[in-house]
């Protein structure tokens, strides 16, 4: 009975320091195992201190991407700012056809899947919504695309995908994707072609 | 008799060789610029080459282009000769999965070049080529002309020149008329061009186009801010091409080339090779991308890519 009394502290004590020791992250030396270009194998052993630090991923307080340099979007003439009509309208999340206004707009741009405020802000409608639920001015539109196009967004920022002017080694003026591709129909329309060249012996001399 | 027939000979032998002098000499005074001929002209027929002009005679040759110019087209045309930028290596890339052949850049080049309108010369041509054939040239077709493009089944191929790190047309030439600067750009110098067009039969790309004729140019349509080795107007008998638009891309801060900035569909990227951070290094590090005509060892720096 006494050696069991004095023993219950100790194991009390015991649980205790297992507990805090799991709790706490551990951190240990890994072997980070590489093969070159010659298929050679090199073992490198990193310890803990040697290893980066994780940082959580917070989709919230993401870094902001930097500033692109991006004209006017391309609104229908007298349409933006949307507050101007919805600010007296009660928001209707129910997806359905329109009929009253917006009549042109045909969505061909994944429309089994979407429905407008998927990416217009129910309420403030002078915002567009990210899936993280943050709200994006227009002018910051392509954040809104590149959550589905990664791949495009990563060589827009570049300046492979899409247009890119102004000054090689300067400053870049950049478009918005919906400069080209109409948000709603995003293929890209056919042009007609300038003349072709004149075949030899056409022009006279 | 015989005798007077041998003297007859010597005489006429003797005149025949006098004749043929005096022949060479008049034809050669034909040649050279008449008394009446402006100072200009005397300049022009007796210039160095550009490589060869001092700081001094250079200034005087390009003010008297300028003046020359100025007064052909009514209007102020200057004319740099801004060298090469250090640390810059031009690379071009295109993306043949975006061109829907608008040709939109042909037209862009021949204003911003001031190339001639009659007889029509373009310094870009682009090619229609089968899907099913890829780059195969047996099936291409520049003369296309529908409604509307991209044609189903086609895709499109702007071919200029490919600046090649080993040009065959600067190996060609007789007289060192064109040739490679450090920034890669083959120039020509269309006052010591002689006209013989080696350059344009070596080039594998049909990039070099030759003045047939007097080119000519609406005054209103002349762009007046030149480049002595790009697009200042040329005279007939000459050989031209693509320079990467060197009156724009010298400057710091230097334009894209006036096909890059007219390309509806971004496909046409341009940067410097030497920059990793630049747009054609990184897809030339990230996409799939083919020189053109690579089995002639040409090492074109004009590198036609899939962003796809």
């Amino acid at each position: 009975m006494k050696i069991l009394f004095f023993a219950r502290p100790k194991l009390v004590l015991l649980a205790l320091a297992s507990v805090v020791c799991l709790s706490a992250d551990p951190v240990y030396a890994v072997r980070v195992k590489e093969f070159d270009r010659s298929g050679k194998l090199t073992v490198t052993e990193m310890s803990a201190a040697e290893q980066q630090p994780q940082t959580s991923y917070d989709i919230k307080n993401r870094p902001k991407e930097k500033a692109f340099a991006v004209p006017r979007p391309p609104f229908t003439e007298g349409m933006f700012p949307c507050s101007q009509c919805h600010t007296y309208m009660k928001p209707n999340p129910q997806q359905r056809v329109l009929t009253e206004y917006h009549t042109e707009i045909v969505l061909h741009h994944a429309e089994g899947q979407r429905w407008c405020t998927d990416c217009h802000n129910l309420v403030n409608r002078d915002k567009l919504r990210l899936v993280s639920g943050e709200l994006v001015d227009f002018t910051e539109s392509f954040r809104l695309c590149g959550q589905c196009h990664g791949d495009k967004f990563r060589d827009w920022k570049v300046g492979v995908h899409g247009k890119r002017t102004g000054d090689w080694n300067g400053d870049k003026q950049y478009l918005l994707c919906v400069h080209c591709h109409n948000p709603h129909d995003p293929k890209f329309k056919a042009l007609n072609p300038l003349p072709p060249p004149d075949r030899p012996g056409k022009a006279s001399h | 008799m015989s005798d007077t027939k041998k003297c007859d000979d010597h005489v006429l032998h003797k005149s025949r060789r006098k004749v043929l002098k005096g022949l060479a000499t008049g034809i050669g005074l034909l040649a050279m610029p008449g008394r009446e001929a402006s100072a200009s002209v005397w300049e022009e027929f007796f210039q160095k080459h550009f490589r060869e002009l001092s700081k001094d005679e250079l200034k005087r040759v390009i003010a008297r282009l300028e003046k020359d110019y100025s007064k052909q087209y009514g209007k102020q045309v200057t004319v740099k000769t801004t060298p090469a930028i250090e640390g810059v290596r031009y690379g071009y890339g295109l993306d043949l999965s975006r061109c829907i052949g608008c040709r939109r850049c042909v037209y862009a080049c021949v204003t911003e070049n001031n190339q001639s309108r009659t007889p029509q010369i373009q310094w870009i041509r682009v090619i229609q080529l089968n899907k099913e054939k890829g780059v195969d040239l047996s099936y291409a077709e520049h003369y296309y002309n529908p409604a509307t493009v991209p044609e189903k089944g086609h895709f499109y191929m702007p071919v200029q020149c490919q600046q090649c790190e080993k040009p065959p047309c600067v190996k060609v030439c007789p007289v060192q008329a064109t040739w490679k600067e450090n920034d890669g750009i083959v120039v020509v110098d269309y006052n010591w061009c002689i006209g013989c067009r080696y350059c344009m039969a070596a080039c594998p790309y049909g990039a070099r186009h030759f003045n047939w004729a007097k080119p000519v140019i609406p005054s209103n349509e002349i762009n007046p801010s030149t480049h002595y080795l790009g697009n200042r107007p040329r005279q007939k008998g000459v050989v031209e091409k693509c320079t990467f638009c060197i009156q724009r891309t010298r400057e710091q801060p230097g334009r894209y080339p006036a096909c890059e900035e007219a390309c509806p569909v971004g496909a046409r990227k341009f940067g410097n090779l030497l920059d990793p951070e630049s747009e054609i290094r990184y897809l030339i590090e990230n996409k799939r991308v083919f020189i053109f005509k690579e089995d002639l060892n040409t090492q074109p720096k004009f590198y036609y890519f899939y962003a796809t």
